[in-house]
């Protein structure tokens, strides 16, 4: 039956084609409010917004939290913010995630299912976008920011002041998304947003504009940081820390860094070039003049695929951090270990293609290709094998960190072995865009990134706020996680194998419903270990007392464990100094003692509310150039600029902390390590 | 089995902690400068690298398209290589003058340095004068961006090292004023060493695209 | 073949328990190769697999903190036969995997000649393959048939193991080209053509599909494809060629409207040349088709008229005599002449602007 009603069938439904000198696109039609559930979202985040509003106003925090959360450029409380950001991120993109699984079910089950293609394609759009760059990519950045420098012995980044604008460019990147799902639309292009769909002539809405403006915001602030860190690795080792002293953890952030540095600059030109065919007409990637929206998809691929592994080195480096302590035990194979990293950065970059071998490359081309990328998987294999023989003759505590460890080592080859046999071009071609493909990714980034996330937030939580995070609590999210991983996603491997295909909306018959049903059981079980995650910090702030632990509550072995947990604000009273790999194991083994005079003022960065600013003014441009609200575009470009030249016309940037209160910080000790005399 | 826990000791034992500040005590401003810059110094570079891969990509999407016309005007076309050769003229030439202005820094003449950046400066508008004069143009005869692919590479690659360029002469202003303000200080110093990479990769960039946009373009 | 044995009971297993792994078990030759390279390729990864996990799972019980028994060597960091089998084990399964994957993806190429109709089966010479011309449209597929001068929409048919020889493109966004049961997919891009090689070996309607999400219809966008005997066949073009429907410009223009779920569409008569004008994306409009398109870029361009006039040089390409066309181009290259025609003869390369007179009928 043929159905070519307007509001059905063009493309981007809502296209608003006025647009008013004053107000650009926005009018009184910007609200998808008309959607129930849209409705009862926005409802609900206005109550839970003016809870906490109110809440921060009633306790007054807010000065409290200007002056010692947003406008800090500490890297401990900015890696901090960057998980905070993650966590809340992290609920919204399961929330997306939930509403797919329960509609393909029912959809499957033979009911229509409660979401309009045209919403549906928006979840599946946003979930994308949100689970990987501000999902993702914050919790790793935060597990850079806070543990990097403490585990070289460095007191700060590179740039601190750089860091704190990062942090908050992926904030207005953030920001824009969620104000998407409220006011206007989000793309509904799937999350790479392949033109010529993502055009102007496909998808004349908004949708696309917050996609563009939220990414090439963001985008800016992750390689800024990726400089940041890089050079704080290369400047600012303890000194003895040579190269290969260096934790796992800080070869995979430098490793990763640099990653960054070479690949979001490519995402930057690539966005900006499809922003420029919606915005000034250009013909890159139309199907029209000449365009080519196949060189779109070779350069967002030269991102993407590096991004694969922007987010997993880090992940494997936790790993690396966290198998040796609990297995109390060296770990193995230390120098391979640094040169899989190494071998996984360079190949990275060579693999692209195979994210496309269907598009007729041809067979030389789509070998090669499949060749490199089946290459990868002999350094991953490599430092899989190192954490298990890194098992073989430890002692095994099974704490929090080391059972997510075990269950990512035995989730992840089965992840690593799907996508080996997706790199095979032949067997792409019947498996390409597929939920076998959908359940291979969630494999390794579940069981790889994200497994490694709650380990990473278990290990180091204690040297973070100087308490443990609750165990049973952590049990329920653990296995909430592991077990509905297992249920939600073999079965997509085996609708997959069934030859159904990814982002559908309706299914013709309810051959597939059972296994549908599955998933969103399975899904319904990661719901609960995200719930009992969240339930387990606020039940561990609860009961902190309870949890306190000492400064080494692992008994550690790289540097961050050898300050106060938490570390007062310049990490280190002294410098470390390096002689050995896992350099605090050798001190404690050498029996070092802290000094406990002779202390020096620290040389330390002001506090700016720069960062913030800025980004907020760029929010706002952003806004106003997706609502093509022009003047309020130009006039907040200016503000950032101006705010920008102004700042750099402070000159009185640091200062020192006297040598006194140093003496006072440490005189309230650290259990770690005995003091000197 | 290794043994290097076990290897040993340096003479005098293991030194923990650094447990002087020797910098300090030597005038901490000297050394903190120093180590700050260095670092800055690494940081402009690799975000110039990273600038450079913006270019390298905007380069070959320009390798792409660059003779899909539509059946519109080529190069051949549309460029006075004769103006285009002037205005990379001014673009050398204020690389040189920059060079003076560092020189000039770098023994500490304060106003012979300011007058090379202002002669810098202006050069770097003469270029963006013929610049906006040469889109105009383009824009005259109809050549716009979205004319063909060719001209939309076209336009965006030149119009972002001009935008680069537009960024450049802002900085330059401000930190003159910036060296009228507090003199030739380290903080300064930096400042425009790190312009001064910023300037010259601008015009390595445009001779770059000299020779593979306008010169191949006519020529071929 | 042990390995195949092990597959074929894997995917018995799996449709025993009540499923249908199309993809392990289709009905064409082609996808029946790709599906049990997925099973050849399987088989090789468990190899390492398997002793992995049995590893993790022995070395995460047996040295738990409880087990006091367990051997314990906490300054034990480094073997160097353990990092060769470390490197070298995966290593050599990829030296496998990386042979039958280049064996593989050059026999399996689909822009290719089939090499034979199934596994016991060798290509008849004397048989041409089928050529169908594919459209992928908002949201709908249309099929063109140049060996009857036939077209349908959402819905294809060929004659059981004879070869089909698809050529595909878009007149809209990127779709995916895919019948499970009888090869991979392959992606439709406007104004490009791609090409499928494959054949159906039983007899049967199998689904088709777009396996590239393409907008607001796409979970609609389907077909049933027929795989029928060689009278079945012959019926059902009747069928077809008894409609009324011409697929001409005008009718080609109001298929363009985004439609879901589109309703079987029989076309008794196409229209001459409309394909080339299909893939060349001027069917129906005044633009100017891109095959004369890239005539004039490679020429050089169309200079400044060209921004203005680009009318001026539609159906350069499907002229008879090319050389007085370029006269008109550009008087000015007559001199050049001889570069001209080479350049002309050079533009079948070119990756996009395929354009053969086809037989239309």
């Amino acid at each position: 039956m043929a159905s070519p009603t307007a509001s059905t069938a063009a493309h981007g439904a809502d296209a608003v084609n006025t647009t008013h000198w004053f107000w650009g696109k926005l009018g009184w039609d910007i609200f998808p409010f008309y959607d129930p559930i849209i409705l009862g979202t926005f409802i609900g985040t206005c109550l839970l917004g003016v809870a906490v509003v109110g809440a921060i106003t009633y306790f007054r925090l807010w000065g409290y939290l200007w002056k010692e959360w947003f406008t800090s450029i500490d890297h401990k409380k900015i890696g901090i913010m960057y998980m905070i950001l993650g966590v809340i991120m992290l609920v919204r993109g399961f929330a997306d995630a939930l509403l797919m699984r329960l509609h393909q079910a029912l959809a499957s089950a033979g009911y229509v299912g409660f979401l309009p293609a045209y919403h549906y394609d928006q979840v599946f759009t946003v979930h994308g976008v949100i689970m990987i760059f501000f999902v993702a990519m914050p919790f790793v950045t935060g597990f850079m920011n806070y543990v990097m420098p403490l585990q070289i012995g460095a007191r700060d980044v590179a740039f601190p002041f750089l860091n704190n604008f990062s942090f908050w460019l992926t904030v207005s990147g953030a920001v824009l998304i969620m104000i998407s799902l409220f006011v206007g639309e989000f793309a509904a292009t799937g999350w790479l947003a392949y033109p010529p769909l993502s055009g102007l002539t496909f998808s004349p809405g908004v949708g696309m504009d917050y996609y563009l403006w939220s990414l090439n915001i963001a985008g800016i602030g992750t390689t800024l940081s990726g400089i940041n860190l890089v050079v704080t690795l290369v400047k600012m080792r303890a000194p003895g820390m040579t190269w290969m002293k260096m934790p796992v953890f800080c070869w995979t952030t430098l490793c990763t860094n640099v990653l960054i540095v070479a690949t979001f600059p490519v995402l930057s030109a690539t966005l900006a070039l499809l922003t420029a065919d919606r915005y000034l007409g250009t013909h890159f990637f139309t199907n029209e003049m000449g365009g080519n929206p196949m060189m779109y998809v070779n350069l967002i691929w030269i991102w993407g695929h590096p991004e694969v592994y922007i987010l997993t080195l880090p992940i494997f480096g936790i790993y690396s951090e966290i198998v040796p302590t609990f297995c109390k035990k060296r770990l193995f194979g230390y120098t391979s270990m640094v040169y899989a990293t190494c071998v996984i950065m360079i190949l990275s970059y060579i693999v692209w293609l195979h994210h496309f071998f269907t598009m007729g490359a041809g067979a030389d081309v789509n070998s090669f290709f499949g060749i490199t990328t089946m290459i990868i998987s002999i350094p991953t294999g490599a430092k899989l094998f190192n954490w298990l023989f890194t098992m073989y003759k430890g002692r095994i505590h099974y704490e929090l960190p080391m059972l997510w460890t075990v269950a990512f080592m035995l989730t992840f080859v089965v992840g690593g072995m799907t996508g080996v046999l997706l790199a095979v071009p032949p067997a792409d071609y019947v498996l390409h865009n597929s939920l076998f493909l959908v359940a291979h990714f969630h494999n390794v980034i579940i069981g790889g990134v994200v497994f490694g996330i709650f380990a990473g937030i278990n290990y180091w939580w204690p040297k973070a706020f100087g308490f443990k995070l609750h165990r049973g609590w952590g049990l329920v999210s653990f296995w909430g996680w592991v077990v509905g991983f297992w249920f939600a996603f073999m079965p997509l491997y085996i609708l997959g194998l069934m030859g159904v295909t990814r982002r559908l909306s309706q299914f013709e018959d309810t051959f597939y419903g059972i296994y549908f049903l599955i998933a969103l059981v399975g899904a319904l079980m990661i719901g609960v270990g995200v719930l009992a995650f969240v339930m387990q910090i606020v039940v561990s702030i609860w009961k902190r007392e309870e949890l306190k632990v000492g400064d080494d509550p692992w008994g550690g072995r790289t540097l961050e464990w050898s300050t106060t947990s938490p570390p007062p604000y310049y990490n280190f009273a002294f410098s470390p100094r390096v002689y050995e790999l896992d350099s605090w194991h050798h001190m404690k083994t050498e029996g070092a003692a802290r000094p406990t005079k002779g202390f020096v003022p620290i040389h330390m960065p002001h506090y700016t509310s720069s960062g913030i600013v800025i980004s907020g003014f760029m929010t706002v441009m952003g806004f106003a150039l997706i609502w093509h609200v022009w003047w309020l575009a130009a006039l907040t470009f200016f503000a950032s600029l101006v705010w920008g030249i102004a700042h750099t016309f402070n000159y009185n940037r640091d200062y020192y902390v006297p040598a006194e209160e140093v003496r006072a910080i440490e005189a309230a000790g650290n259990t770690s390590i005995p003091a000197a005399e | 089995m290794t043994a290097s826990l076990a290897g040993p000791a340096p003479e005098g034992g293991y030194q923990f902690y650094v447990t002087e500040d020797p910098h300090h005590h030597e005038g901490h401003d000297d050394h903190d400068e120093h180590h700050h810059e260095t670092g800055t110094r690494l940081g402009f570079w690799i975000y110039l690298m990273s600038d450079c891969l913006i270019f390298g990509i905007l380069f070959a999407v320009h390798a792409v398209l660059g003779t899909s016309y539509a059946a519109g005007p080529s190069p051949a076309d549309l460029f006075e290589i004769d103006k285009i050769l002037l205005s990379t003229f001014f673009l050398l030439f204020s690389s040189i003058t920059y060079g003076f202005a560092v020189i000039n820094m770098q023994q500490d003449k304060q106003r012979a340095m300011m007058l090379w950046l202002i002669v810098t400066g202006l050069f770097g508008g003469a270029f963006l004068v013929m610049e906006v004069l040469e889109f105009q143009h383009l824009w005259h005869l109809g050549a716009g961006p979205g004319a063909s692919a060719f001209l939309s590479s076209f336009w965006i690659l030149v119009g972002t090292h001009g935008l680069h360029v537009t960024c450049g002469s802002i900085w330059l202003v401000v930190l003159l004023v910036q060296v009228q303000m507090h003199g030739l200080t380290h903080e300064n110093k930096r400042r425009i060493m790190c312009l001064s990479l910023f300037w010259h990769f601008l015009d390595l960039i445009w001779i770059g695209v000299f020779s593979f946009v306008y010169l191949t373009g006519v020529l071929l | 073949m042990w390995v195949f044995r092990i597959g074929l009971s894997l995917a018995l297993f799996f449709s025993l328990s009540g499923c249908n792994l199309v993809v392990l078990s289709p009905s064409g030759d082609i996808a029946a190769q790709q599906g049990d390279l997925i099973v050849y390729a399987t088989v090789l990864m468990l190899i390492v697999i398997i002793p992995v996990t049995a590893l993790t799972i022995f070395f995460a019980l047996h040295y738990k903190q409880s087990n006091e028994d367990a051997a314990y060597e906490p300054e034990w960091d480094h073997s160097v036969s353990l990092e060769i089998v470390v490197w070298a084990v995966p290593l050599a399964i990829i030296i496998c995997l990386a042979g039958l994957t280049w064996v593989a993806t050059h026999r399996l190429e689909p822009y290719d000649d089939l090499k034979r109709i199934s596994e016991d089966t060798q290509i008849d010479p004397n048989v041409t393959p089928l050529e169908v011309q594919v459209v992928a449209m908002d949201w709908k597929w249309l099929f063109l048939y140049p060996e009857f001068g036939i077209a349908t929409v959402n819905e294809a048919a060929a004659i059981v193991d004879r070869p089909v020889e698809w050529k595909i493109t878009s007149a809209t966004v990127m779709n995916a080209f895919y019948i499970p049961e009888m090869a991979g997919m392959i992606y439709a891009m406007a104004g490009m053509q791609t090409e499928l090689n494959a054949v159906i070996n039983a007899p049967g309607v199998y689904e088709g599909f777009s396996a590239n999400y393409s907008g607001n219809g796409f979970s609609d966008m389907r077909f049933d494809f027929h795989a029928l005997d060689e009278a079945g066949f012959e019926a059902w073009v009747k069928e077809v060629k008894d409609a009324p429907n011409t697929l001409d410009q005008h009718s080609y223009t109001e298929l363009q409207v985004p439609t879901t779920a589109h309703d079987v569409t029989y076309f008794g008569t196409t229209e001459d040349g409309i394909w080339d004008k299909i893939l060349n994306m001027c069917a129906g409009t005044n633009e100017l088709c891109l095959n004369d398109m890239k005539m004039v870029d490679a020429l050089g361009g169309g200079g400044l008229d060209g921004l203005y006039n680009r009318e001026l040089f539609r159906g350069l390409c499907s002229a008879d005599d090319p050389e007085s066309l370029f006269l008109l181009l550009k008087p000015e290259h007559d001199p050049h002449k001889g570069e001209i025609l080479s350049a002309v003869n050079h533009l079948p390369a070119l990756p996009l602007a395929q354009s053969q007179p086809e037989a239309q009928n």
